[in-house]
């Protein structure tokens, strides 16, 4: 009984070990030795050597490509709030509204995934192009001045990152959403949870406002505009979308969902480098475009380690803040 | 309130402007719902209009003239068909591979309580939390730092392993999703009538997570045949179908780039209903009441049969 015991005992490390071993060989020795790196010098012709010393690389690194690094928590972050207002009502629709359909709702959410993103960001680039589907005809109607042009800017990469990642909000949202017993809600309403209407069209229309100003000031557009639009929507949504019970049932209750799909689009939408490549132009680079070109295009790898290595560290110091808050467990298991 | 808008006679004028109101607002959220998801799906639209395209030049940007040539001839430009095919082959390595391991841990993380699970539930989440582009360019570090002089040999092995790397962690959460479910009684009653470990979990255990595994193994092909990022860094000189894309992007990707996308979404989307259709039937009568959470008992009643057979 005793070695049946043992063997037991001995069971979890066995079914672990083949996986582990590969993550600890190829995930965490690789980061290791990328640490390891950047205190490289030399080339890739000569061979590298390693000194403490050569911390000034990341000093070098941080003061030259400060802009990217900006650029990209800037584009990031506008991402996911893009995302949030994308996918919540979408979420919330296909929770408590899609019925017999809420699969094949979930099935169209994830389809995008069957497509290659390369081939769903050159897409975009057809169709934001500056004469193409949607801008060409608007253009020959004269809605919009000849020169106008979203293709190559900011918004473009934003949009495009938006995109790509909303699946990864929306999915955790509808997960957190599903939980919530539909009996609360009618609680709620029983003891007099209303539409909350001047507070709905007040508080949407100063948040809409805000993020509109936000994201104009941040991406350097014309923030007033902007900002009128965004007053718009959040008056629009406000007025006819929140009530109490959303606000004050509803909505605390997701918030899991809420955070863990911030957090899955929020960090590859940091390290994102493909849509700034497609659809920006050299205005538009991001840190992960920086990376890629030192990393493959110029051999500097000490250089490119050292970014990584800060890109790493900024975003998992964010994903241990957002841990502490809510627990491994929540945030892994919402995928 | 109520009271009064009772006693109003039924079509009094604002009885029927509520009504409208309401009716706006109850069906607002369908129509932001088809929005968002025509949002999504435009793209993948285009992507197959484009494969019907006929372009002048090498760009397929702009819309010329409906054509079939392009289906006719999926493989008609030099090379296609080689990084296609190593693509399918790193996807189905890759999968088989990421698939047996990533079950293995999550059988490990949800059936046994043992030391260091806390270690380990972090380090399938880890590589879930970094940006692609830190997995590759930390990979092809250490392929440099290994190789010094000459260069480790970057090529298709190097491919395979950076693939399965980032597929165990997607394989573990997918699998555990469905082990959370599983009711243990199952596996008691087996052991109860004389099943063995062995057995029960073949004839029990295996059946009800397959589901499971076959959503884990089907997410971590697709991931695996898109993944452009990572497989940059590791590629070396080997070309895979997203590698191919991208080369070809800045002088204007080919019309059967667009056919094979377009062949790849249908496979993928076929094989999905397939799956549904037959899950369906399965799980159809009787329904379960009790436990609306459940794993759906008929298909385990089914697996369990043959065990308590024996």
């Amino acid at each position: 009984m005793g070695a049946r015991q043992r063997i037991l005992k001995l069971t979890p490390y066995l079914l672990l070990a083949p996986g582990i071993l590969w993550l600890l060989v190829f995930y965490v020795y690789p980061a290791i030795q990328m640490f390891i790196s950047s205190f490289w010098t030399g080339t890739l012709e000569t061979g590298f050597t390693f000194s403490l010393g050569n911390w000034t690389t990341y000093v070098d690194a941080l003061t030259r490509y400060q802009s990217q690094f900006a650029r990209s928590l800037v584009y990031g972050a506008a991402a996911t709030v893009i995302c949030f207002i994308i996918a919540y009502p979408l979420a919330y629709g296909i929770a408590f509204r899609g019925g017999r359909y809420k699969n094949v709702l979930l099935f169209l959410v994830i389809a995008p995934f069957f497509t290659s993103f390369l081939l769903r960001t050159q897409s975009w680039k057809i169709i934001l192009g500056d004469d193409g589907i949607v801008f060409g005809p608007l253009k020959d109607l004269g809605f919009l001045p000849p020169e106008f042009r979203v293709l190559a800017t900011p918004a473009a990469v934003i949009a495009g990152i938006a995109y790509n990642f909303l699946p990864f909000m929306t999915l955790p949202i509808y997960v957190s959403l599903e939980k919530i017993d539909g009996r609360l809600v009618e609680a709620a309403k029983d003891l007099y949870a209303g539409p909350w209407r001047p507070g709905g069209t007040i508080g949407g229309t100063i948040i809409g406002g805000l993020v509109g100003v936000g994201l104009g000031l941040a991406l350097s557009y014309d923030a007033l505009v902007i900002g009128i639009i965004g007053a718009l929507v959040g008056t629009i949504i406000g007025t006819f979308f929140v009530s109490e019970s959303i606000l004050r049932v509803v909505l605390p209750l997701s918030l899991p969902g809420v955070f863990a799909g911030s957090l899955l689009t929020f960090i590859p939408a940091m390290g994102d480098f493909v849509n700034a490549a497609l659809l920006g132009n050299t205005q538009t680079r991001m840190i992960g475009n920086v990376i890629q070109s030192r990393f493959l295009e110029n051999n500097d790898y000490p250089t490119a380690a050292a970014l990584s290595f800060i890109l790493m560290a900024a975003i998992l110091a964010m994903v241990a803040i957002y841990a502490k808050v809510l627990g491994t467990e929540e945030l892994t298991s919402a995928r | 309130m109520t009271d009064i808008a009772a006693t109003l006679p039924a079509d009094s004028r604002p009885s029927s402007a509520v009504r409208a109101g309401r009716y706006v607002k109850d069906h607002l959220i369908y129509v932001y719902m088809a929005l968002a998801i025509a949002y999504l799906m435009l793209p993948v639209a285009v992507m197959a209009l484009f494969s019907f395209n006929d372009p002048p030049g090498k760009s397929n940007v702009a819309w010329h003239q409906f054509s079939l040539q392009a289906w006719l001839n999926p493989f008609g430009v030099p090379g296609l068909s080689d990084v296609v095919r190593t693509s399918v082959v790193v996807a189905l390595i890759s999968t088989i591979v990421a698939t047996a391991l990533g079950t293995l841990i999550a059988l490990a993380l949800v059936r046994y309580n043992f030391r260091g699970s806390g270690v380990t539930n972090a380090l399938i989440f880890l590589p879930m939390a970094t940006p692609e582009i830190v997995l590759g360019a930390s990979l092809l570090t250490m392929f440099v730092a290994i190789g010094r002089q000459p260069f480790f040999p970057t090529n298709f092995v190097t491919i395979l392993i950076a693939h399965i790397m980032f597929n165990i962690s997607y394989v573990v959460v997918t699998v555990r999703a469905r082990l959370y479910g599983f009711d243990r009684h199952l596996e008691e009653a087996a052991m109860d009538l004389g099943a063995n470990e062995w057995t029960t979990f073949w004839k029990v255990t295996f059946p009800i997570i397959l589901p499971g595994i076959l959503a884990a193994a089907l997410l971590a092909f697709s991931l695996s045949i898109d993944d452009y990022v990572i497989t940059s860094f590791t590629a070396g000189r080997t070309n895979t179908f997203p590698i191919f894309i991208w080369g070809s992007a800045r002088i204007g990707v080919p019309v059967q780039v667009n056919v094979i996308g377009t062949t790849f979404f249908l496979i993928a989307v076929g094989f999905v209903v397939v799956a549904t259709f037959i899950q369906g039937r399965q799980n159809r009568p009787p329904k379960v009441v009790d436990r609306p959470d459940a794993t759906p008992t008929p298909a385990a009643e089914r697996a369990l049969a043959p065990a308590a057979e024996a």
